[in-house]
């Protein structure tokens, strides 16, 4: 039997401080029922002999200390699943917003999950193609990561989220794909950029939508990606499928939870995010993964655009600290006209030496990744000491790295937003490139490699010298 | 047992009332479920408890639990490949009690009560025998005998000992003292807060090796010495830490995952039992104990996690072996600190860091050391300690960094441009440092060759010279360096790009023998040698840059342990190389 309670005593931010009650325990949902007779849920922050503290979802607008009813439910917050949730669109704690029929939970899941058992995990190791070169070929993604996009603002992040969720697929299999989609704080127009994208290419039958936008309560911010992922893990453990949880835009989620702390008057870790952070961060994050003998899997693509472009802001720090690597979006690679425009030399895939070579891409895989690496950032350091000194000052070998570079931006990074290349077409790519160079300096293939998937594009010496001469 | 109220939550700090005989540190059982706590304050009636499990559900009015007991680990055989929680509950056992995901309440002992071990007594009745007395052996795996030791503070005569199969909680020998009896098990427990007893420390002096040339031959940490890691996300952290647990010479490894992620330890799980120890030949998961308190499990098991995982490497110190613990990451463990911290409203140090962080920091690294055991035979037994730190946005100025770096002998510094330009491991060879240099170097003199410090050394030189050059390039070209300083900048990527750079996924390349680093360091050195007197007989610097044999340095690191000779005769090419190109330039 739920107990009701008007004895709220402070109202502060999004907080609520209620006095008298009894049996109240942490993390409990709660209920409210506002003056204007409107209900908004919350839950129990603190507990302190008979004062609860409450966190309101719907924030606390039009509340008042006297007419508003506090009801404590006897359970924490949780969301009903069934089959039928595919397909369709939510809000931000998880009613149906699309006109569409209730459903008929199948099972009520705590939000909060619990935490995987490491000893339970699947180490994931299934090479995803998503046709992108400067992933596949360079940081690629494998099924079961957690691999952020950092962006920033203007930056074409939905674009590229959308071209992966597009073109995503693990080689040699047919399996149940399925998309969670989770917009926290972003605009309606991005949101439905999302939408359609997956209307058109009707993944959204197999789409779960999440939506809390800008102008929706904050708060409930908090629990939203908590809803999609307790969705992503019934889809993925019960029903067997794949599933790709998209969570964007975890900047704004962030500030919630700051609001919140705020409000606290917490001791302000960072930028005044609370100290917790961290830890809050990794309970959504660490929600992705394979479990042995399961056969669906959670890969999970957070967004999140980074303040003032700024790697070191908490944010996309404690991201990168917890995810298994990053894909970053340059300003200046966006500016020069390059699409996809990723930074690929601070981006980073913390699985792939698992996910990629023999039998799962190609042999060549991490040898050619990794020279490419190294010649790129060869070639940009030159780049920049040309600019201060002119191209005159570089040594021979140092002018052709400079060279590659540029070619490597403008063939290798950039391409179509409908170009969706094997990964074999990326690899032969990424030989051919590194033809220009000379053969002494490539020192992270083999010998073997060079001969087997090089050579095809070395010039004869003659050649090159006719084209001098035409030149 | 006493039993006291819950009066207040706040996430995984629960204060209770009615616990009068309570002590500081004291294991506590809160709420129904009888979940897992701690004592961390006791102020007039109230006891401040850190809860090492989900709070959620739990409320004022609820039970606590007195258990009058420390929070404890178990030690004794079966501790070697088990993978532990934060608070020693064996998450193997757990999965078969709940299933995929960790729930609540959930009570599993670190050691098997029911696996018998094959006791051998190595003692005689009638033996006076004390602390650390090594009474019988068991063969807990098959590289690691297990020393059943005389608890702490038992003495006695040894009126019976048996031999055969008992489980860890049978007696295996009972001691009399004063007339009174005492059943001895191979079951001990010790607080984790407290350090294990040793008769004394002695200075380290023979290195850890690790297999990793860096670290081997530049920045060395001795055994039972202390070292640090600190860099920002994706500097390679957890690759060296995972190549320590692979490859160090030592003896029994344990691998703390402190609030890092799931998946690197499932990676440490399906790995170490297939990887080759390249000492012993037996699988690596043999000699390894995993704790993981993920970055998703309970924020103050994870403060606890790393005094379990010490304890536990105490207990193998003082069998007489070599322990070296991994803890990644440190800053995870300080967090924790601050989060209950904050909850317990303790005035704030910097960063919101409690001002107690680097007293605790010093006293976890000071249980480290080279320790003379307790027991008559004197055994020698070593305890390094090396700890990754997680500066926020990389930042080295950061408390957590500062603390560490007062305290531990070696600091092996991340960069991340390093790690943009896949120069792995990313340490810095400028401002990283060992203080063990002197005491390794005797050992590398005696075990591999006398020149090895100075080559060591000029390599250095080499380095710090090529920091100076670059910054003449970068303000007016690479025209303005003489022959000779070309011939360095050439040198110094080499040792750059064919010794430091080391790829820790490659077959070969992920361990070198010292002598094999030897040999590959001098091969780049000669080469260096040779490329002076060469530009001094008035060769041509691109004949000597185009030598052929210098493709050969740089694959070098590929040369298989077995085929080491290959490293010498590459040696003596570069010699006869030189004559050649000598002939032809004249
Ligand atoms: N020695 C190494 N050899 C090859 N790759 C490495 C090495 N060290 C680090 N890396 C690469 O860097 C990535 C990040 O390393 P990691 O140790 O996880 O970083 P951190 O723990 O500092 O965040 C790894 O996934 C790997 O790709
Ligand atoms: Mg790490």
């Amino acid at each position: 039997m739920p107990k009701e309670y008007m004895t709220i005593r402070d109202v502060i931010g999004p907080l609520l401080l209620v006095e008298k009650v009894t049996d109240v325990k942490y993390g409990e949902l709660v209920e409210l029922q506002f003056p204007d007779g409107s209900m908004g849920r919350g839950n129990v922050l603190e507990i302190t002999k008979d004062t609860a503290l409450i966190q309101s979802f719907e924030g606390t607008r039009g509340i008042n200390t006297t007419q508003t009813r506090v009801r404590f439910v006897g359970k924490g917050m949780e969301v009903g699943v069934s089959k039928d949730i595919l397909g369709r669109v939510f809000d931000g704690l998880g009613h149906t917003i699309d006109g569409g029929p209730e459903i008929i939970p199948e099972k009520r899941l705590s939000i909060y999950g619990e935490p995987m058992n490491p000893y339970a995990r699947d180490y994931p190791e299934d090479f995803i193609q998503t046709g992108i070169s400067a992933i596949d070929g360079l940081n690629p993604l494998v099924r079961g990561q957690k691999l952020p996009i950092f962006s920033g603002a203007g930056l074409p992040h939905p674009q590229v989220a959308a071209q992966i969720a597009r073109q995503s697929r693990v080689l040699g299999k047919e399996e149940e794909l399925a998309i969670v989609f989770c917009a926290m704080g972003i605009t309606f127009e991005e949101a439905e950029y999302f939408i359609s994208e997956f209307k058109r290419t009707a993944a959204i039958e197999k789409a779960v939508i999440f939506i809390n936008l800008a102008d929706d309560p904050a708060v409930e911010r908090i629990a939203t990606p908590r809803v999609a992922l307790t969705t992503a893990e019934y889809l993925a453990y019960d029903l067997g499928m794949h599933v790709l949880v998209i969570l964007t835009d975890m900047t704004y989620y962030c500030e919630a939870l700051r609001e919140v702390s705020a409000a606290r008057k917490e001791v302000p870790g960072r930028r005044g995010y609370p100290g917790y952070l961290y830890t809050d961060l990794a309970t959504i994050y660490e929600r992705a993964g394979k479990i042995k003998d399961k056969k669906g899997s959670i890969t999970q693509i957070p967004i999140l655009s980074m303040p003032e472009d700024d790697k070191t802001h908490p944010i996309p720090d404690l991201t990168g600290y917890i995810t298994e690597g990053q894909i970053i979006l340059s300003r200046d690679l966006h500016r020069k006209g390059i699409y996809p425009p990723i930074d690929v030399l601070p981006s980073l895939s913390r699985l792939k030496e698992k996910g990629i070579g023999t039998g799962k891409t190609r042999e060549d895989h991490s040898s050619v990744s990794n020279q490419l690496f190294a010649a790129y950032a060869r070639g940009k350091e030159a780049k920049e000491l040309a600019i201060i000194l002119g191209e005159a000052a570089l040594s021979d070998i140092d002018k052709k790295f400079a060279k590659f570079s540029e070619e490597f931006e403008t063939r290798f990074i950039q391409q179509g937003g409908f170009e969706n290349r094997t990964i074999e077409q990326t690899l032969d790519l990424g030989w051919e490139l590194l033809s220009y160079l000379p053969k002494a300096e490539l020192k992270r293939v083999s010998e073997e490699q060079i001969e087997k998937y090089m050579s095809r594009f070395v010039k004869e010496e003659a050649e090159e010298e006719l084209e001098e001469v035409k030149a | 047992m006493e039993q006291g109220m819950i009066s207040k939550v706040s996430g995984p700090l629960v204060v209770a009332e009615g616990l009068t005989n309570a002590k500081m540190y004291d294991l506590v059982r809160v709420g129904k479920e009888r979940l897992m706590g701690e004592v961390i304050e006791l102020r007039g009636k109230t006891a401040s408890i850190q809860v090492y499990e989900e709070t959620i559900g739990l409320g004022p009015g609820d039970p606590v639990y007195a258990t009058g007991e420390a929070l404890s680990v178990e030690l004794g055989p079966g501790l070697l490949e088990s993978i532990y929680d934060g608070v020693q509950r064996p998450l193997d056992v757990i999965r078969d009690k709940v299933g995929d995901f960790i729930a609540r309440g959930v009570e599993a002992p670190g050691l098997d009560r029911e696996k018998k071990w094959d006791f051998k007594p190595v003692a005689k009745v009638g033996d006076k025998v004390s602390t650390g007395d090594i009474l019988g052996t068991v063969q807990e795996t098959t590289i690691i005998e297990h020393k059943v030791m005389v608890p702490p503070d038992v003495e006695g005569e040894l009126k019976e000992i048996y031999s055969g199969e008992f489980t860890v909680e049978e007696p295996i020998a009972i001691l009399e003292k004063d007339g009174k009896k005492h059943e001895i098990t191979m079951l001990q427990k010790w607080p984790v807060r407290c350090g294990r007893p040793y008769k004394k420390k002695t200075p380290p002096s023979v290195p850890l090796l690790s297999g990793q040339r860096v670290i081997d031959t530049f920045f060395p940490v001795a055994k039972g010495g202390t070292a640090c890691v600190p860099g920002p996300f994706g500097s390679g952290k957890t690759v060296i830490q995972h190549q320590l647990a692979k490859w160090a010479n030592a003896e029994i490894i344990i691998f703390i995952g402190c609030g890092e992620r799931g998946n690197e330890m499932t990676d440490v799980l399906m790995e170490f039992p297939k990887l080759k120890d390249p000492y012993s030949g037996d699988p690596l998961m043999r000699r390894t104990v995993l704790i993981a308190n993920t970055s998703n499990m309970p924020v103050a098991a994870r403060e606890a996690s790393v005094y379990t995982g010490i304890t536990i490497g105490e207990y193998f110190r003082d069998m007489g072996y070599s322990v070296a613990l991994q803890a990644d990451s440190t800053s995870r463990w300080a967090e924790a600190l601050r989060e209950i911290s904050g909850r317990l409203e303790e005035m704030p140090g910097e960063e919101g860091y409690p001002a107690y962080l680097g007293s605790r920091a010093a006293a976890f690294y000071e249980r480290a050391g080279r320790t003379i055991c307790l027991g008559k035979d004197e055994r020698e037994g070593s305890l390094t300690v090396v700890g990754a730190v997680s500066p926020p946005g990389g930042d080295l100025s950061e408390p957590v960094t500062q603390n560490t770096l007062r305290i531990v002998k070696v600091f092996w510094g991340l960069e991340d441009q390093l790690a943009y330009q896949r120069h792995f491991p990313a340490i810095n060879w400028l401002q990283s440092y060992s203080l063990y240099m002197n005491e390794t170097e005797e050992y590398w003199t005696k075990e591999v060759d006398p020149e090895f410090k100075k080559l060591r050394a000029d390599a250095m030189a080499i380095l710090q010279r090529e920091a100076e050059l670059k910054e003449i390039v970068r303000l007016v070209g690479v025209e303005a360096l003489s022959t000779n300083e070309r011939i360095l900048m050439e040198t110094a990527r080499s040792i750059r790009e064919d010794f430091l750079q080391q790829n820790a996924f490659h077959e070969v390349d992920t361990f070198s023998s010292l002598k094999k680093q030897f040999l590959m360091l001098k091969t780049i050195m000669r080469f260096h040698d040779t490329a002076l007197e060469a530009i001094e007989k008035g060769i041509n610097i691109k004949d000597i840059l185009d030598a052929p044999i210098r493709e050969k340095i740089s694959r070098a690191k590929f040369i298989k342990e077995e085929e080491i000779e290959k490293l010498e005769d590459l040696l003596k090419d570069i010699s006869s190389q030189f004559k050649a190109s000598r002939m032809g330039g004249e």
